[in-house]
């Protein structure tokens, strides 16, 4: 019975010499991996490296230039997801594909749907539904319509979705990108049951702290080269960001000294943002750096929003020591505040625009000649913001949406820099971002505030808040329940006070 | 030397950026002459092809105003009733007889048309924007109104313009060339010259790509998007009273079935141009393209014999449906 221990050893899924080309551009080169049973592989790289191409590949969207990929040692060639499924591969996408409209179960039969004779059959979708979720650890019930989720809710809907099929592989790209710490943790629990029912799993992600708890083996992709494979107890997520970047990144974060005092450059008092938001109260020094840290969903985003005029609000807003009202958001530019929205795509940039076009949609003011655009004059802005940015695309006639996500967030804030603003709020600055993108969105960050500009961060990630941060404001279920300082900007002290939790319980979530 | 080399790496640049989308309409304008030419050798000849674009110039102007409304992401079912509406209100007030200087009586006509086509069109975007109803609920209601209240003014029959004087006075205004141009012609260009001028030159024109490329970019980018989409549906008024200042000297009456259908005509004309529906393209010669295409393919199922010029609208139909397939196949290459 040596084929016994030959077959347990053998790898479920293999690639050898894998290599995917569009056009004249090479995006993998002779890429060998081998996944095993039971075994956690996780794959990590910056934007651009070619991890999406490769779980493309796997999962039988797209089709390989050359190479082979192989299936308990046996060749096999995907003409589309349907057979890589068909072969046991299913991918849980990283945007969430369910349809708002449908309950839970509707969304995890959508095009599978059970029947009896002519009608489908709900009682029975409904019970396996509820089973399918009920083996993820949570609880959702399977008759709720998918638009009442949660953001997390919803991305376990999809991995149960994927999972309903057979499968031996099973691909999650960037599973957490949205999700809290909290959330962040159960899922990896769901990932862990998932590999030790002998599931093969590949992990994509950009979070390396979690790639380090969850993956057994850690392979690294640069620029479409496979550069290593190493078991992750080998690997620190400072050895793997030095291995994705390619060179030393221990310093992510920029020096800062902070300044002992400051003068309020604006200052909130018994602010509400109604439904979201309520009595908050906070001052913003000239110069300074302010997080914002709390769960999703704890009003952050809606409060800041409230401020420059987004939303409906009322409270009291005072800039440099004067009262002022921003009825909307053009007022609150012309104040010399601009938001940068954690909707890049949806709400920052225009996707099917070119990038002069733009760069100059906030401050077309400032290109008029008459009733003109000076469309000279917009050029010239594009080249200046082009290096200063270092906004890296092809052409510069290309279209925002044409941009890697890194590259979109510099035109975002070079676009917002345009209003020439003495306050800028950020939100979520590096959301999907690579490591070395977001290493210059905070060396930039800080020179603002070098510069006298005062900077407000709202950011999931507590790292990044704690690294760039002067201080940091903690809300919880709309309201300010704390703020911390100096040493106390520890993840502890911040899960403490966004989570309501126990300083024990919150240790364990921040391990 | 090195500017010779400058000039070919711009040529080769500008033939890449080519996009063929806004290309896409004129080519199909040039095939339809020639396949005109040879269905009736009388086709291409100036008398006929002024005429046809003539024939053109109510959906042309409409389309122009259509164009921005679609491009900033709305939609206006109303033009074709709206013509009805502000040509009778026109008519009625030279009939009344309340200046009696007829060069005076016929400006302040004109000037009241353009007014009211003002109103009208701002009515529409205010239920749109302010009441926040679906565009093509919004003007299907007021398309509605417009006709119903048409009718209800000519009292089921016709609203004719009685004073010789003021006819004939008006008359050039769609009769008359100049330089041998027709007036019509020259209104088309001129509308379209100030529109295209308006979309891609100004700032709110290019607020106006921005709202139909993406309401929410455009609002946190500091746009009144509720403005600039209002702005849009008064242009399109305006180009409605333009449409009647050519429409009312022409036949000199209107009825309840004045511009009917023009609506979808001038929808399809803006798409056929390139403008996409779902917003953030417009195309302004596209459009005027895309009316002359509606105009000469009329034009030629009348001199020929192949086909019964009965089938007119069903061709119409046919060929919005064509220039979506075509537009989309050309993105997707793209």
């Amino acid at each position: 019975m040596a084929d016994a221990a030959a077959t347990r050893d053998m790898p479920v899924m293999q690639v050898e010499g894998l290599s995917k080309s569009f056009g004249p551009v090479e995006v993998l080169r002779d890429i060998g991996l081998s996944f095993h049973a039971g075994k956690v592989h996780a794959i990590i790289g910056e934007n651009g490296a070619g991890k999406s191409t490769l779980m493309k590949i796997l999962a039988g969207h797209l089709e390989p230039t050359n190479g082979t990929i192989r299936i308990d040692g046996e060749p096999v060639t995907f003409t589309g997801p349907v057979e890589a499924e068909a072969r046991g591969i299913v991918l849980v996408h990283q945007e969430i594909l369910l349809a708002p409209d449908l309950t839970v179960a509707q969304n995890l039969f959508l095009g599978r749907e059970l029947s009896n004779g002519l009608m489908v059959d709900d009682r029975v979708m409904n019970e396996r539904a509820a089973k399918a979720v009920r083996d993820l650890g949570v609880k959702i019930d399977p008759r709720v319509v998918v638009g009442r989720l949660s953001i997390a809710q919803r991305q376990l809907v999809q991995i149960a979705r994927a999972l309903l099929v057979p499968h031996r592989v099973a691909i999650f790209d960037e599973p957490t990108a949205s999700l809290t710490p909290v959330e962040t943790e159960a899922l990896l629990k769901v990932i862990d049951d998932i590999r030790n029912s002998g599931i093969a799993v590949l992990y994509i992600s950009h979070r390396l702290p979690e790639v380090k708890t969850i993956a057994d083996t850690v392979s690294v992709l640069r620029d479409g080269n496979l550069v290593a494979t190493h078991p992750a107890a080998d690997l620190q997520p400072v050895d793997m960001a030095r291995l994705m970047v390619g060179r030393d990144v221990s310093k992510l974060y920029p020096d800062r000294h902070a300044a002992a005092t400051r003068r309020p450059a604006l200052e909130i008092e018994d602010f509400s943002v109604p439904g979201y938001a309520s009595h908050a109260s906070f001052t913003l020094g000239k110069g300074e750096i302010l997080g914002f840290a709390g769960l999703v969903g704890a009003g952050r985003t809606e409060l800041l929003e409230g401020v420059v005029g987004l939303r409906t609000a009322h409270g009291a807003v005072k800039l440099a020591g004067k009262p002022v009202h921003f009825a909307n958001v053009h007022d609150s530019m012309r104040a010399g505040i601009v938001y940068l929205s954690e909707d890049r795509k949806g709400k920052g940039l225009l996707l099917q625009q070119d990038l002069r076009v733009n760069l100059t949609l906030a401050s077309l003011g400032r290109f008029m000649r008459g009733l003109v655009i000076d469309r000279r004059k917009e050029r010239a802005a594009l080249d200046r913001a082009i290096g200063e940015f270092d906004i890296r695309g092809g052409r510069k006639e290309m279209l925002a949406g044409q941009l890697s996500g890194g590259n979109q967030q510099k035109l975002l804030l070079a676009k917002m820099m345009m209003l020439e603003p003495e306050i800028v709020v950020i939100d979520e600055p590096t959301r999907g971002i690579d490591i070395g993108t977001k290493e210059q969105i905070y060396k930039f960050i800080a020179r603002l505030a070098e510069g006298g500009k005062s900077v407000i961060v709202i950011s999931s990630e507590m790292p990044e808040l704690i690294g760039i941060c002067d201080r940091i404001v903690v809300m919880r279920a709309g309201r300010i329940v704390g703020e911390v300082t100096g040493e106390h900007m520890t993840e502890n002290e911040i899960v403490v006070l966004a989570t309501g939790a126990t300083a024990e319980e919150a240790a364990l979530v921040a391990e | 030397m090195t500017d010779l080399a400058a000039r070919s790496t711009k040529t080769q640049r500008s033939l890449k950026d080519l996009d063929l989308r806004a290309v896409a309409p004129f080519v199909a304008l040039l095939l339809l002459l020639i396949l005109g030419t040879f269905a009736n050798p009388n086709f291409l000849g100036v008398d006929n092809l002024l005429n046809v674009l003539t024939r053109s110039a109510f959906i042309a102007i409409i389309a122009i105003g259509a164009t921005f409304v679609i491009s900033a992401g709305g939609l206006d079912l109303s033009v074709g009733s709206m013509v009805a509406f502000v040509a009778s209100l026109m008519i009625m007030f030279m009939n009344s007889g309340a200046i009696a200087d007829p060069a005076l009586m016929l400006v302040t006509a004109m000037v009241l048309a353009i007014v009211i086509g003002a109103a009208c069109g701002w009515a529409n975007g205010i239920i749109t924007t302010v009441f926040q109803i679906e565009p093509f609920i919004a003007t299907l209601g007021t398309m509605g109104i417009f006709r119903g209240l048409t009718t209800w003014l000519s009292q089921g029959g016709a609203i004719t313009l009685r004073s010789p004087d003021l006819q004939n006075l008006y008359r050039p205004a769609y009769f008359g060339q100049v330089l041998g141009v027709p007036v019509p012609i020259i209104i088309i260009v001129a509308t379209a010259a100030i529109g295209a001028f308006v979309l891609y030159r100004t700032r709110y024109g290019r607020h106006v790509i921005a709202v139909g490329s993406n309401e929410d970019v455009a609002r946190y980018s500091g746009i009144s998007v509720n403005r600039v989409r209002t702005v849009t549906y008064i242009i399109q008024g305006l180009c409605v009273a333009v449409a009647v200042l050519l429409y009312v000297p022409r036949l000199g009456s209107t009825s309840a079935t004045t511009g009917t259908l023009w609506e979808l005509q001038a929808i399809t004309a803006v798409v056929v141009g390139g403008t996409a529906l779902r917003g953030g393209v417009g195309r302004i010669w596209g459009s005027i393209c895309g009316a002359f295409i509606l105009e000469i393919v009329g034009n030629i199922m009348l001199l020929s014999n192949f086909i019964s010029e009965y089938l007119i609208g069903a061709i119409q139909g046919a060929i919005i449906i064509i220039a979506m397939l075509v537009q989309r196949s050309l993105m997707r290459r793209n």
